[in-house]
């Protein structure tokens, strides 16, 4: 195996575009991803114009809750831009500049405090569909998230003036008189006037309003928690059920170098098992100097460590920009080589039936692509039994428990990387297998 | 001459097709033999199963008692080599996949029986079809086997290069090598072996020399084998009398 393997090498040595690819791909993915993590930038850029006028507030009560407020809150979302037109935001838009424009009515106070027409802000966008959807999800989840900022200042000043009804003192400028009454303050009040009445029709009445005055101070002071209530109806409180939460950036380094594991060994497999086919030399070779098995580990060996040493690298060089626990490399190591294995061996399989290079390497590429995106197929995003179906796809190829491997193993995600490893040696040895019955045949 | 090779009622079936059947014969040391016969009569099966690169159905391929441990030699019709590496490396790694005790050795003794000396750092690839083939016949000598089979090994080859082939074939068999090799150049057959065999239908048909061949087929000595062979089958698939 030894003499094979050194002239594996040498072959691999001598193919420099193969070569040059197995060096570069994993720089120039490190790079790519590195960057995309850690310096892309989480808020679109896009041109807000404010044609409200400057310091308007909406008056609710005897407060008054400042328009620019809602625009901050907007701001916060995005990497605004300053325009001061809506010509110039179109203008943005339509350069490039900005992925989008928000334009801010001037007549927005007065809507907000209309009770008849909603308040509307005006959003342009252009680009792709992948663009606008980012557009839209970015700018909606941003409007979500002023809206409720405005809401709570509106609850705050209905609550101030609920509570002043209540307990009374000035309520200012509704033209109510300085020392109101509060309800809460009627039934203790009219109840004493009430006990120096006799009894008759004007007690009657009174015991009539005492008890209304009671009842609507009561059903005020639920309505104050119903308003806090309703400004934030449902709160959420996540909880993992097994493992550590994966932060999205770390999860997509090992996604690429899941991808990346997968690519280079299954092509440089099933490659090296049809390339003994096409140079006609496995008649010579399984004449009693190397068996099929030998063979297959050669070949099922050089793929894995060649991939298990780029993928590394990518690891290595991405963990120069996302902040990775190396204290857990011997893990990354482990997942990696098993991985490694387990798609080598799917490898050697795709080349012993395919027989020729070229064939080989496009059946190798057409099987994995799809592979990947199956496993990447969230539970939930399809029909129950289409994704019992991608289960049962995914569960037969080596990427989805790669990649639970590798994630367990760099973010210490569930399920536990023992199953996963358990998972990809069985894998490894049915394609093996399949390998195996795919080289019976010599020519 | 001492027995080196023994093929015992040999068979292979693929399937539903017999691609051999009952096929017997014996090689002595130093015995060129040609095998012989139409399209799909069975000689690359033949050959390729002396070789071991395929089981037999039935049968058995055995080597003399002194040629204990050895493997036969194999030349397929299409070059076996490595067209990345050069023709030194690929002897090389022969060498050492038959566990032959001395590889630098007997990968210069290679290249200077093939020729191939002054072209033996250059990659197999950009060799001509003629040194490629020689290549190809170097590699299933390499572990000094006592027989080497050879499948059509001058087909792709024009006049001057098959005649070096020969030559150099012709010192391995001088030297005491058995070589076993099909052809569809009948007259090839005639000039160089020292038997025939000819196979129909993956049945043996006949083994003797090309002069026995002529005498069998009602041809005169020296005469044409390429007529004798094709009245010789004609006459095994009508025989006298045959409408």
């Amino acid at each position: 195996m030894r003499w094979l393997l050194r002239k594996d090498l040498l072959i691999l040595g001598r193919s420099r575009l193969l070569l040059a690819l197995l060096i570069v791909y994993p720089v120039a993915i490190s790079l790519l991803i590195g960057f995309a993590i850690s310096r892309s930038p989480s808020r679109p850029r896009v041109a807000i114009v404010d044609e409200a006028a400057p310091g308007e507030t909406v008056k609710v009560g005897s407060q008054r809750v400042a328009v620019a407020a809602y625009a901050r809150q907007l701001f916060n979302q995005v990497q605004a831009v300053e325009a001061r037109s809506r010509s110039q935001a179109i203008a943005k838009v339509k350069s490039g500049a900005v992925l989008a424009a928000v334009v801010i009515p001037p007549n927005i106070a007065a809507r907000v405090a209309s009770d008849t027409e909603p308040a509307q802000v005006e959003v342009l966008y252009n680009g792709n569909a992948l663009e606008q959807s980012l557009v839209q999800s970015t700018l909606n989840s941003a409007l979500a998230q002023a809206n409720l900022g405005f809401s709570a200042q509106i609850q705050q000043a209905a609550g101030t003036v609920l509570g002043s009804l209540l307990s009374g003192g000035k309520l200012g400028n509704i033209g109510a008189p300085e020392n109101l009454i509060g309800l809460t303050q009627i039934p203790p009040t009219l109840g004493a006037i009430i006990a120096r009445q006799p009894r008759g029709h004007d007690r009657t009445e009174l015991e009539r309003v005492d008890a209304f005055a009671g009842f609507a101070a009561q059903n005020l002071s639920l309505a104050k928690r119903v308003l806090s209530i309703i400004g934030q109806p449902i709160r959420v409180n996540s909880v993992l059920l097994h493992g550590r939460r994966t932060p999205l950036n770390t999860f997509a380094v090992v996604v690429a170098v899941a991808v990346s594991l997968m690519f280079v060994c299954v092509l440089l497999a099933a490659g090296g098992v049809a390339l003994e086919r096409e140079e006609r030399a496995l008649g010579r070779l399984v004449r009693g100097l190397v068996s099929r098995e030998a063979l297959l580990a050669e070949k099922t060996l050089l793929a894995a460590g060649c991939a298990f040493v780029i993928a590394f690298a990518m690891l290595a060089g991405i963990g120069a920009f996302v902040a990775l626990d190396w204290s857990r490399v011997a893990l990354w190591l482990v997942a990696l080589a098993f991985g490694a294995v387990a798609f080598s061996a799917l490898g050697v399989a795709i080349g012993a039936l395919a027989r020729e290079v070229r064939a080989a390497s496009l059946l190798a590429f057409l099987l994995s692509l799809p592979l990947a995106f199956l496993a990447l197929v969230p539970g939930g995003s399809v029909s129950g039994g289409f994704y019992d179906a991608i289960s049962a796809i995914s569960f037969v190829f080596p990427f989805k428990a790669a990649l639970q491997a590798l994630d367990a193993a760099v973010n210490g995600a569930s399920p536990a990387i023992g199953a996963s490893l358990v998972h990809l040696a069985v894998l490894a040895g049915v394609f093996g297998a399949l390998a195996r019955v795919g080289l019976r045949q010599v020519e | 001459m001492s027995t080196v090779l023994s093929v015992s009622a040999l068979a292979k079936r693929y399937g539903e097709l017999d691609a051999l059947q009952d096929v017997s014969f014996q090689a002595g040391a130093g015995e060129l033999i040609a095998v012989v016969g139409p399209n799909g009569a069975g000689k690359t099966t033949l050959l390729s199963i002396i070789a071991g690169v395929q089981a037999p159905s039935a049968g058995s391929v055995s080597l003399g008692p002194g040629e204990a441990g050895s493997r036969v030699g194999w030349a397929p019709q299409q070059p076996a080599v490595y067209s990345k590496l050069s023709v030194a490396e690929n002897l090389e790694l022969f060498a050492r996949l038959e566990r032959v005790s001395d590889p630098p050795a007997a990968v210069a003794r290679m290249l200077e029986q093939t020729g191939l000396g002054d072209r033996a750092r250059e990659p197999v690839g950009r060799l001509s079809g003629g040194n490629r083939q020689r290549v190809n016949v170097a590699l299933g000598l390499i572990g000094d086997p006592p027989v080497l089979a050879l499948d059509e090994p001058s087909a792709s080859l024009d006049p001057s290069q098959r005649e070096r082939l020969w030559e150099f074939v012709a010192g391995r068999v001088a030297g005491g090598t058995t070589v076993v090799f099909s052809t569809h150049n009948v007259s090839e057959a005639q000039r160089y072996a020292d038997r025939v065999l000819v196979l129909a239908d993956g049945r043996l048909l006949f083994d003797g020399s090309a002069e026995a061949l002529l005498e069998l087929a009602g041809e005169r000595a020296g005469g044409d084998l390429e007529r004798a062979l094709v009245r010789f089958l004609d006459e095994q698939t009508y025989p006298a009398g045959t409408p």
